[in-house]
């Protein structure tokens, strides 16, 4: 049969202004599978029956009247779909996961009050004391004191590894890990992940692969479509997008055969013995984790949040579009700079991972990187300071993915009680400065920066 | 709630089948239809077990006003109905036949759904439970001029089309700009 490549618009040709059928009804276009920039928009949300309205409602509401005691009973047993109380669901929440699951290729979302309480819920969703974690240590700092500091206390190891290290990784591996973690853009040096090699050891091993997806945002790379089962986001970043409203999300491709991974196949006491995984099939994991693991937790987002969550993934691909063009030009106007030592930014072709970033985030990897100040120890130290406080337009603070650019020198802020050498061995060298370059003139950014460096030479000269 | 006048989006996520399959038994619009216009659905292998997949699903149908036929050759009552051993035995029509018996069994089921067909008792649509897919079968009873859905579940489905599966967190894959069907 020859190929017929006649798109929806073939069989419609325009009369007076009106859309018309030129071919009889039977041949009428195939169901179409919309593109990510309809989905911003529309997944998820369809007008309501009663009012029709266009925007999405925000349902300020703690709990819902039940249609009866025998539907209150099926609700409270799972078997009914609806909802009970908002730290388990709400119908504007519900709108944000739609929507971030249709973006990011996935079965169903689970928005939680934070990217921390994203990856906390996954973990305890997944594992037990005794259970191990394997995990790259090029991860936000946050989340590095999660996985050592709060899963140990629940007797959870966590084995950190160099993430470009594949024989590291597997010996790693053993029959206590249920899970490998890492995240597309890694902190601090920008590194990228290499998601199917990674996939396919997750895979050899019969564990899924979780990825923190936050610097990327499902425009820029979609993990599941590299092999991954598990998605988690900061939404607070780049998903919302003017520093408005925490958030996170957990997000399951429903592609992982969970029919012998011990916590979502077995019997679970809360709920009469119901096996999540045999009941719900491609759903148990996340069934799971709203139903068990966020009720017990209580790390539900706030409708209002979701709903500002809801508006910064209406515009995502046109921020995302710009906040990697003006990040590509800072980074470029900072490599070619006589103060600055390094630039750590994946779309550089000198940085080691700018083949992998090429492959895995070809429209840009983000708009997250940090660069070196030239110089050494204290003087250094002094000289972020110096430079940090000449900035007009970027914003010293401790976030990253706003609408405005962000600026801090973790040296003399996060960090600032450790040494040098200490510092040196988290990777965060005195002389970094880390950026999040957002959405203005990208003109007015490197006059910005210019002007900085210029105050830097003056207080040095003095 | 149902979903837009006009459900055009494609559904693709989570079933096994080829998109030439999927054309075949998967289709949006019957899908809908379907379960728009049942009454009755014939529960083949519905478990007494309340823990059990097949009464989750059949509880919930019976929630949203379907008269659930169960169909277990060990049972007596299941969810307040009268069990029958096999489709054959049941003594008036049916609109759906959901088979929550693995694919070896599918055979038997579908000869019995096409003989009452033909002895004009009913014309049962045939659902095949995700993950359970006996295609032969399926294209037999297609053959005999039956509805057939295969690799999908009847309970996701009617959530996905009547608002719950959505309020779940999950990607219903229903995008529409009309207002929702009361």
């Amino acid at each position: 049969m020859p190929c017929n490549p006649s798109p929806a618009r073939q069989h419609f040709a325009g009369m007076h202004g009106r859309l018309r059928y030129t071919t009889p009804m039977t041949n009428r276009p195939a169901p179409r599978k919309f593109g990510f920039e309809t989905r911003m928009v529309h997944a998820g949300h369809v007008p309501d029956a009663t009012t029709g309205a266009r925007a999405v409602p925000i349902y300020q509401t703690t709990s819902y009247v039940f249609d009866s005691a025998d539907y209150a009973a099926d609700l409270f047993e799972l078997k009914q779909y609806g909802n009970i109380y908002t730290r388990i669901s709400n119908p504007t929440t519900a709108v944000f996961e739609e929507r971030l699951a249709s973006l990011e290729g996935a079965t169903g979302a689970v928005a939680t009050a934070s990217g921390m309480a994203a990856q906390f819920v996954t973990f305890m969703t997944l594992m037990s004391p005794g259970d191990e974690l394997v995990a790259s240590s090029h991860l936000y700092g946050g989340t590095v004191t999660q996985l050592k500091q709060t899963l140990q206390k629940l007797s959870i190891k966590v084995t950190l590894v160099d993430p470009h290290d594949f024989e590291a990784w597997e010996k790693a591996i053993t029959k206590k890990t249920r899970a490998l973690y890492g995240e597309t853009i890694g902190n601090p040096r920008g590194s990228i992940l290499d998601q199917e090699r990674l996939a396919a050891l997750a895979n050899a091993h019969k564990i899924p692969l979780i990825i923190d997806n936050t610097f990327a945002t499902p425009y820029l790379c979609r993990p599941m479509e590299h092999g991954a089962t598990l998605v988690v986001y900061s939404a607070t970043k780049f998903i919302g997008g003017h520093g408005n409203a925490i958030g996170g999300a957990i997000l399951d491709s429903g592609n992982f055969d969970f029919s012998r991974f011990p916590t979502i196949a077995a019997p679970s006491p809360s709920y009469h013995n119901l096996r999540f995984f045999d009941t719900f099939g491609h759903y148990g994991f996340l069934i799971k984790a709203r139903a068990e693991t966020v009720r017990d937790v209580g790390a539900c987002v706030s409708p209002m949040n979701a709903f500002l969550l809801i508006q910064g993934l209406e515009t995502l691909s046109l921020r995302m579009d710009r906040h990697v063009a003006n990040a590509q030009r800072v980074a470029e106007f900072l490599s070619q700079n006589e103060n600055v030592a390094w630039v750590s930014y994946a779309g550089l072709p000198s940085h080691p991972d700018h083949k992998l970033a090429l492959k895995y985030l070809p429209k840009g990897p983000g708009a997250v990187f940090s660069f070196g100040l030239k110089g050494e120890g204290a003087q250094v130290r002094e000289d972020g300071k110096t430079f940090i406080e000449a900035l007009e337009l970027f914003s010293h603070l401790a976030n990253v993915g706003d609408a405005r650019s962000l600026v801090i020198h973790p040296a003399s802020t996060t960090h600032q009680q450790l040494t040098d050498e200490e510092l040196v061995q988290c990777g965060v060298g005195p002389e970094m400065i880390r950026l999040s370059v957002g959405l203005e003139n990208v003109e007015d950014l490197i006059w910005d920066l210019e002007q900085a460096f210029h105050a830097l030479s003056r207080s040095t000269r003095a | 709630m149902g979903p837009g006048t006009g459900v055009s989006c494609a559904v693709s996520l989570n079933t096994s089948l080829t998109p030439e399959q999927r054309a075949r038994f998967q289709d949006v619009g019957q899908i809908n239809r379907l379960l728009g216009t049942a009454k009755t659905i014939a529960v083949v292998g519905l478990s007494s077990d309340r823990q059990k997949a097949s009464f989750f699903a059949a509880n919930y149908l019976q929630d949203e006003g379907y008269r659930i036929v169960p169909v277990n050759p060990k049972a007596d009552a299941i969810l307040g109905e009268k069990v029958y051993p096999d489709v054959a035995s049941i003594p008036f029509p049916v609109d759906i036949i959901d088979i929550f018996r693995p694919p070896q069994e599918m055979d038997e089921i579908v000869t019995q759904a096409i003989a009452r067909k033909e002895k004009g008792l009913d014309a049962p649509a045939i659902w095949m439970q995700l993950r359970l897919i006996n295609l032969a079968a399926a294209e037999r009873a297609l053959a005999a001029g039956l509805t057939v859905i295969v690799d999908k579940c009847v309970k996701m489905e009617h959530g996905r089309y009547h608002g719950g599966l959505h309020f779940a967190g999950m990607n219903t894959e229903i995008i529409s700009a009309k207002k929702r069907k009361r």
